[in-house]
């Protein structure tokens, strides 16, 4: 075993340790921040995963986009609707945990069973290595320009409909009939249209 | 009997890995009544995805490394899938004031 390879499986098995536990972390905790920023380590860690299958490109990318950006959103997310609330107790709730906790481990069975038991083509041609961005590139603009460009146009709706979506009702008058809008959500003095009748 | 360990990481550890991942996301998607939470466990299913994708890519598609351009892809719709997820929650919680799932309920019969 050359020092690279033990390096390699080291490297791997804490990773691959941080990423499990990260996981369990992230749906366990009782204090959502705390599970917020163990998802940060988490993906940090996958980042970490793909340097070792040789795609820097990627990993830059999983650091820029998840940790940079959605778990950024998700943390804005929380601080916008951080408020404490006790949530009712439901009938059936330890049932349903260990309903889905059985049907999580036979789906966990099952795709191990699938991972070990076929014969998978290994190994394969030998990997570009650090060429790999260059390949990416290619293939960005010539057999994947398609979905390339269809992905702009994705983001653009994405971004237009969040904006939509999260925005409060800021026009003076209402585009379809042109009455005054509704200026009480926007103050907060009205209640909101959907709250239930808690009696 | 001596324990013979493995000289290089094998495919199967990262499907093995991305297999606990993809549980846990699916555990905490149907358990999590914290909407937010919800939402983060949809991130950790994708990111499972995506090294089951990157080892295939770099295991068995190592010229062509097509693998690597769908989790470009994937880590694209995950970008906008947050942000609208997210948008979502902020409306519903205006409306209702919670992020309780069970109380998401306009819609259930």
């Amino acid at each position: 075993m050359t020092i690279a390879s033990s390096t390699q499986l080291i490297c791997f098995t804490v990773l691959s340790a941080v990423v499990a536990i990260g996981a369990l972390g992230v749906v366990l905790l009782p204090n959502i921040v705390y599970s917020a920023f163990l998802l940060g380590g988490v993906f940090l860690s996958v980042a970490g995963l793909y340097l070792l299958l040789n795609a820097s490109f990627v990993a830059a990318a999983q650091v820029l986009v998840y940790v940079g950006a959605v778990n950024v959103l998700i943390l804005f997310a929380i601080m916008l609707v951080n408020k404490k609330e006790n949530m009712a107790a439901i009938p059936g709730l330890a049932l349903r945990r260990l309903l889905s906790g059985a049907v999580c481990a036979g789906l966990f069975a099952l795709l191990l069973r699938v991972a070990f038991t076929t014969p998978w083509a290994t190994p394969g041609p030998e990997p570009v290595g650090e060429e790999a961005t260059i390949r990416i590139g290619e293939h960005l603009f010539s057999d994947y320009l398609l979905p390339f460009e269809l992905a702009s146009v994705l983001l653009l709706m994405a971004m237009i409909g969040a904006i939509v979506l999260a925005r409060r009702d800021v026009m003076a008058a209402d585009i379809a009939t042109g009455e005054p809008a509704d200026q009480g959500l926007i103050e907060k003095t009205r209640t909101p249209l959907l709250l239930e009748n808690t009696n | 009997m001596e324990l013979s360990l493995p000289t290089t990481v094998p495919l199967q550890a990262y499907l093995a890995l991305a297999a606990i991942l993809f549980c846990t996301g699916v555990w905490g998607l149907i358990n999590c009544r914290n909407a937010v939470r919800v939402l983060m466990s949809i991130e950790l299913m994708l990111n499972a995805v995506n090294i089951n994708l990157m080892a295939f890519s770099s295991y068995l598609d190592g010229q062509l490394i097509r693998g690597q351009v769908f989790t470009i892809f994937v880590i694209t719709v995950a970008a906008a899938e947050a942000a609208v997820g997210l948008a979502i929650l902020l409306s519903l919680y205006r409306n209702r004031e919670t992020v309780d799932m069970e109380r998401f309920n306009l819609l259930r019969w």
